[in-house]
């Protein structure tokens, strides 16, 4: 097997259970996300008003909505908003809050260490619910209210996360004699810390992801978050609410997708976290 | 431990008036202003000059700002500007339904949780650790307001036993406002108990393996002895720590779960003002529910120093840090 060393390690365990499930499920879903961006069965806005509420069948497995549209569509294509969601919200996470915690690790300045320190205790005094509220009443409902609510908890998540995992390399031998030998801040910082801290911020990433697509189909079944005809997991669970007594399975499906999705988000992540940093898993199962 | 208190303190306070200031500038800011929002885009420019004197728009936002804040101190949080009282009034009939939630919640996540997280311990390896592993993984991974519209498809639509939402209120009897409100808490309680159950399987198997239990085995102390006597007690400390955080996560999830139940407490207050664009509760509401979870990690942080010495002096290790990002990471599965 080629490959770097973090290649090799995810090579060797494949057979892990919690990775194995994971990595299945949640391949699973950027299938269907991917595959709803080119072909779903019926299209998501095709209305049918001689099919309400049907049940599962031939036709469609997963049964019609109160508006006749193919249940099974509207799951994939809530797919494809949950993956979107999940993917800029990280990327926002990565991108800006990785370079702050590294920044406050490794400046060595005080000042600015307590500065990023303070800024997170602000973001996290607003959970998603919280900060979707302020920007709904700023812009209104949208998408794009629940990426910027989940992307900029993440900024903070991500910062305390490389920043602490930053520290403990930093002090490691190896950082320290590059240092002495006149490596600056931001070589060290891309050459010897950033590799050393991937596998704790990949296994973040997994744990983020899953809770972004919890906060968009909650924000979405609230209302604030993606709207009609924009599929999403969320409103449709909603909706299934208002036609609990005639179509009950309504309200199963688009609930047994959030819950997979998390679960392999979830396992993948338990999985990873065994794999990349073994130190973890002793302490965890000690 | 004085000065790690007062920094803290100091941590506080200016973090409270940060969440408020980012509040008030952000209603403050957009597009149009209040009394704009109120009245719509089809208003004549006499009444929204009006409504603007009526509100105080025509004022410095500054002093607003400052008035608004002294307001908070003395319990006077401004008008409904849509039911035109006061809304402290309105908090507090409506906080007489989501601080009971949440308290049952929390009671019934606590109750499911530790005897579970204890189970698995102490039969690692066994169906009862893997039933309590699957648990607690299924729980994490189940919208609270998913798990709320089951509960009523089960209980309310095919069983009959409870209502499908609302609130009789508290006029009417303490029996019938609990039982309107054990589906909600079920809903809420599931997450949090997947949560606590892992934190406390953890807590207990590395309990179980330290020195001073081996030596109890070696006494001959009873099982229940060693288990409630000395394990059950030190393992409790990082349970204790996360129940705190555990608490806030069940407050905002009561933001969604009330709105699936129609419980009309906070969390469907807030969503009722938005849609009404009532701001002014918006921003009293956002400000109060930001510091209570500001408040929280205050209290977790403090009791943690008290157990632990390592944050009060500057340590900044992984493991000090360890039980900070568990929480962190489930704070917006909350939401």
């Amino acid at each position: 097997m080629s490959g770097g060393p973090l290649i090799r390690r995810l090579w060797h365990a494949r057979r892990h259970p919690s990775l194995a499930i994971g990595a299945g499920l949640t391949a699973l879903v950027l299938l269907a996300a991917l595959v709803a961006m080119i072909w779903t069965p019926y299209p998501v806005d095709g209305v049918d008003a001689t099919a309400r509420l049907g049940g599962p069948g031939l036709a469609h497995p997963l049964g019609t909505d109160h508006f006749g549209r193919d249940v099974l569509s509207l799951i994939l294509a809530g797919a494809r908003t949950s993956v979107a969601v999940g993917l800029v919200a990280v990327g926002l996470g990565l991108g800006l809050g990785v370079p702050l915690g590294l920044i406050a690790a490794l400046t060595r300045v005080p000042l600015v260490d307590a500065g990023v320190g303070r800024l997170a205790d602000l973001i996290f005094a607003f959970p998603a619910v919280l900060s979707a509220v302020l920007i709904t009443a700023i812009h209104g409902p949208g998408a794009v209210n629940v990426i910027v609510a989940v992307g900029i908890f993440n900024i903070a998540v991500f910062a305390r996360v490389a920043r602490g995992a930053a520290i403990g390399v930093a002090a490691q031998p190896f950082v320290i004699a590059a240092r002495a030998m006149g490596r600056r801040g931001f070589s060290t910082a891309m050459v010897h810390v950033l590799p050393n801290i991937a596998g704790i911020l990949i296994v973040q990433a997994t744990i983020q992801f899953a809770v972004a697509i919890l906060a968009e189909a909650g924000l979405s079944y609230l209302g604030l978050g993606v709207q009609p005809p924009q599929p999403s997991w969320g409103k449709m669970l909603a909706d299934s609410q208002t036609f609990m007594f005639a179509a009950p399975l309504q309200a199963v499906f688009p609930g047994l997708a959030i819950m997979l999705s998390v679960l392999g988000l979830n396992l993948l992540g338990d999985g990873l976290r065994d794999t990349l940093d073994p130190r973890l898993k002793i302490l965890r199962t000690a | 431990m004085l000065s790690y208190l007062v920094r803290r303190l100091v941590q506080f306070a200016g973090t409270l008036l940060a969440a408020s200031l980012v509040v008030f500038l952000a209603l403050e800011f957009l597009p149009g202003d209040a009394a704009q929002v109120l009245l719509g885009t089809e208003a004549s420019a006499d009444t929204l000059a009006a409504l603007r004197e009526q509100l105080g728009l025509d004022r410095p936002a500054a002093g607003r700002y400052l008035e608004w804040l002294a307001g908070f101190a003395t319990g006077d949080l401004g008008t409904s500007h849509i039911y035109g009282v006061p809304i402290a009034g309105m908090l507090g009939d409506r906080l007489a339904i989501s601080l009971p939630l949440a308290l049952i919640a929390f009671a019934l996540s606590t109750a499911i949780a530790i005897p579970l997280g204890i189970l698995a311990a102490t039969h690692r390896g066994g169906p009862g650790d893997w039933a309590v592993i699957g648990f607690a993984q299924i729980g994490l991974a189940v919208p609270n307001f998913w798990f709320a519209i089951l509960l009523i498809l089960v209980f309310a639509v095919h069983l009959g036993l409870f209502a499908s939402g609302g609130f009789p209120g508290w006029e009417g009897g303490i029996g019938p406002a609990l039982r309107a409100l054990v589906l909600p808490a079920a809903a809420l309680a599931l997450s949090e108990a997947a949560i606590l159950s892992r934190v406390t399987r953890s807590a207990m198997l590395e309990t179980l393996g330290q020195d001073y239990i081996r030596t109890a085995r070696a006494k001959g102390l009873s099982r229940g002895r060693i288990l409630f006597g000395h394990a059950l007690r030190n393992a409790m400390i990082p349970v204790a720590t996360i129940l705190g955080l555990q608490f806030a996560f069940l407050v905002m999830g009561a933001v969604i779960v009330e709105n699936v139940f129609y419980l009309p407490g906070l969390g469907r207050l807030l969503l009722q003002s938005i849609f009404q664009r009532d701001l002014v509760v918006v921003r009293d509401l956002v400000v109060l529910l930001s510091g209570f979870v500001i408040l929280v990690n205050l209290l977790v942080d403090l009791a943690y120093a008290a157990i632990d010495p390592r944050p009060r002096a500057g340590v900044q290790d992984g493991a000090a840090h360890g039980a900070a990002h568990d929480g962190f990471a489930h704070d917006g599965a909350a939401a």
